[in-house]
């Protein structure tokens, strides 16, 4: 339960903070100590490091990743392009094989604003509901969100800037995205219309690929130039209320990064690479609190730090089936 | 000039961390806002399709996914740009370009809606209220003026689709591809999908043999009156039947057309 709390705080914002002395097991306190006494892990950190800049590790989970995102966009224009009703619908809503699903946030949108609910929509949601607290909440983010896609790219190409000296990060207060969320579902509740909706990028990119691209194309376009140029991956990390909703969703999944503090060489690889850091707060040294952790609710499972982490210290693992997703 | 090279204090980076955080919070949220415009300023008025609820309510209940698109057989239906605000991704016909011709049948555009924001309390083409035809453009009426009609009704590259029963019950085709030959133009009425219904209910074969599918009221009619020149002519004049679906618009070979259709006191539907 604790940990609950803590991983729910950190996705509504909250700085992850050093753990209290009382806080560590036995068994992580022999861990650290240990590891502060052998000096022989500094050399072997830095022929670890050096190897891995020699040999780059594969993106395997990128790479399944992204065919996963672009098979599951692929289908819903080939869905309606064929006419096979396969996938209808867009992310928002959708059939699949006939049956409902509905964006738990558009669908809350819908709700608050219309103040009332058809049995479609519950089928809906419920089913959704139930997919991505299995599959893990934000997964929806880096596996489905066509946006997230492109923030993707926009992020190697502000990494390349930034590498480059020619501009820095700026990052925001995250706790400002709960404050999102909060406003859009006052103002749907309020003004009756699904205000969020108008600048959802996951929506408009969604329908753009199945209906054909419009103007708001040009709301999105401005976003990435504003990740590229100005904040890194700024829309997912600080203001989509989607990726708040469904990280609620999944703060209790059997989906989750799973955290090995034994074989850990704390050398922070997974932090640079990850879209959301702060769940990775137990990589530091001496934070971890257990030997072994789940990394917290505003994880994506975008599975980046599992293929950054030289001593497989990371895994994405389903509770029950951790040695099949290997 | 040169940037003044100092390092920013915890607090100083702090602070501006909030302004800036304050500032996309503001932007974001104006930015929203600004999907107001479009709809208290009126910029569109649409035609929604069958089963639309009340404007308002309908833009409330809408998802913007586009299922009620997919379903259509006549592609009527089109999604709104962002031109539209808070109405972005919602369903619309341009009646003109391709109006709803019920050749589904069933309605299928309100089966598909996951929300009911095309109200599920309807089943039949005569129960909806898209909105209603009005004549604005008489003169350029060929039966008023007493002319037949031969060809295509809209030229040989217009896009938009009817189905003819006699052709395909079920597959609609171009226009384009089903010329007339009429000595006294009556495409409106002839086309018009309530008083299709209508004779085949006349004709003791309601579709689907279903009697619920036969309308209780016409939609259109021609009416015989001696104009000013003191000859008398036919004149199309909308019934209270009619239910805003456009196929006079759309069939109508005067350009511009001899009718337009009008949603605004439409959809009195709230379920």
């Amino acid at each position: 339960m604790k940990h609950l709390i803590k991983s729910v705080a950190v996705l509504l914002g909250a700085e992850p903070k050093k753990p209290q002395a009382d806080e560590y097991t036995p068994e992580a306190l022999a861990i650290h100590a240990e590891q502060r006494a052998d000096k022989s892990r500094i050399a072997l950190i830095h022929a670890e490091i050096a190897h891995k800049k020699q040999h780059k590790l594969p993106e395997k989970w990128r790479r399944r990743r992204w065919t996963v995102l672009i098979v599951v966009n692929l289908l819903f224009v080939v869905s309606f392009q064929l006419d096979i009703q396969l996938l209808e619908g867009a992310l928002t809503a959708s059939r699949f094989v006939g049956f409902h699903m509905a964006d738990l946030n558009s669908a809350l949108q819908v709700m608050l604003a219309y103040k009332e609910v058809v049995i479609n929509l519950v089928i809906g949601t419920s089913t959704v509901l139930v997919l991505w607290w299995l599959l893990g909440g934000r997964t929806f983010c880096s596996w489905v969100c066509p946006y997230h896609l492109l923030a993707e790219w926009a992020e190697m190409a502000h990494d390349y800037l930034a590498k480059k000296k020619i501009i820095t990060d700026h990052p925001f207060d995250r706790r400002v995205r709960t404050v999102f969320w909060l406003v859009f579902a006052v103002l749907a509740f309020v003004t009756g219309y699904t205000v969020y909706e108008t600048i959802s990028p996951t929506g408009i990119v969604s329908r753009a690929l199945i209906y054909g691209p419009g103007a708001g194309m040009v709301w999105v376009a401005t976003l990435l130039l504003f990740e590229i140029f100005y904040s890194k991956r700024a829309w997912c990390r600080y203001a989509c209320p989607i990726g708040l909703t469904y990280g609620l969703v999944g703060s209790v999944s059997p989906l989750k990064v799973t955290y090995n503090l034994a074989t850990c060489f704390h050398e922070a690889e997974c932090k640079k690479v990850c879209e959301v850091p702060h769940v990775l707060d137990m990589v530091v040294k001496g934070r971890a609190t257990e030997v072994d952790l789940l990394v917290g609710a505003d994880c994506t499972h975008c599975g980046r730090c599992v293929d950054a982490c030289p001593t497989h210290s990371l895994n994405l693992e389903f509770k029950g089936l951790g040695q099949l997703l290997k | 000039m040169a940037k003044p090279n100092k390092r920013l204090t915890r607090e100083q980076k702090a602070r501006r961390q909030f302004l800036r955080t304050v500032v996309l919070g503001v932007g974001i949220v104006g930015v929203s806002l600004l999907g107001y415009v479009p709809v208290i300023g009126r910029w569109f008025e649409r035609i929604r399709p069958p089963g639309a609820l009340k404007e308002q309510e309908f833009l409330a209940s809408c998802i913007k996914c586009g299922q009620c698109v997919q379903v259509c057989p006549v592609n009527a239906i089109k999604l709104a740009q962002l031109s539209d605000g808070f109405g972005v991704g919602s369903p619309h016909i341009d009646t003109r370009q391709q109006a709803c011709d019920f050749s589904c049948d069933g309605l299928q555009c309100v089966l598909a809606c996951p929300t009911g924001a095309l109200t599920h309390h309807i089943n039949y083409p005569h129960e909806t209220d898209m909105g209603v035809a009005r004549v604005v453009n008489e003169k350029q009426c060929l039966a008023v003026m007493g002319k037949g009609f031969k060809g295509q009704a809209r030229g040989a590259s217009f896009k938009g689709k009817l189905r003819y029963e006699e052709v395909d019950r079920w597959k609609p085709i171009r226009v384009s591809e089903h010329p007339y030959d009429l000595e006294l133009c009556d495409l409106c009425f002839r086309q018009c999908p309530i008083e299709m219904r209508i004779a085949q209910c006349d004709a003791g074969k309601p579709p689907s043999a279903d009697e619920n599918q036969c309308p209780p009221q016409h939609a259109i009619t021609f009416e015989t009156l001696a104009f000013e020149d003191g000859i008398t002519r036919k004149r199309p004049l909308i019934l209270d039947g009619c239910v805003g679906c456009g196929v006079c618009e759309m069939i109508c070979p005067a350009e511009p057309g001899v009718f337009v259709i009008d949603s605004s006191e439409s959809r009195g539907l709230a379920a």
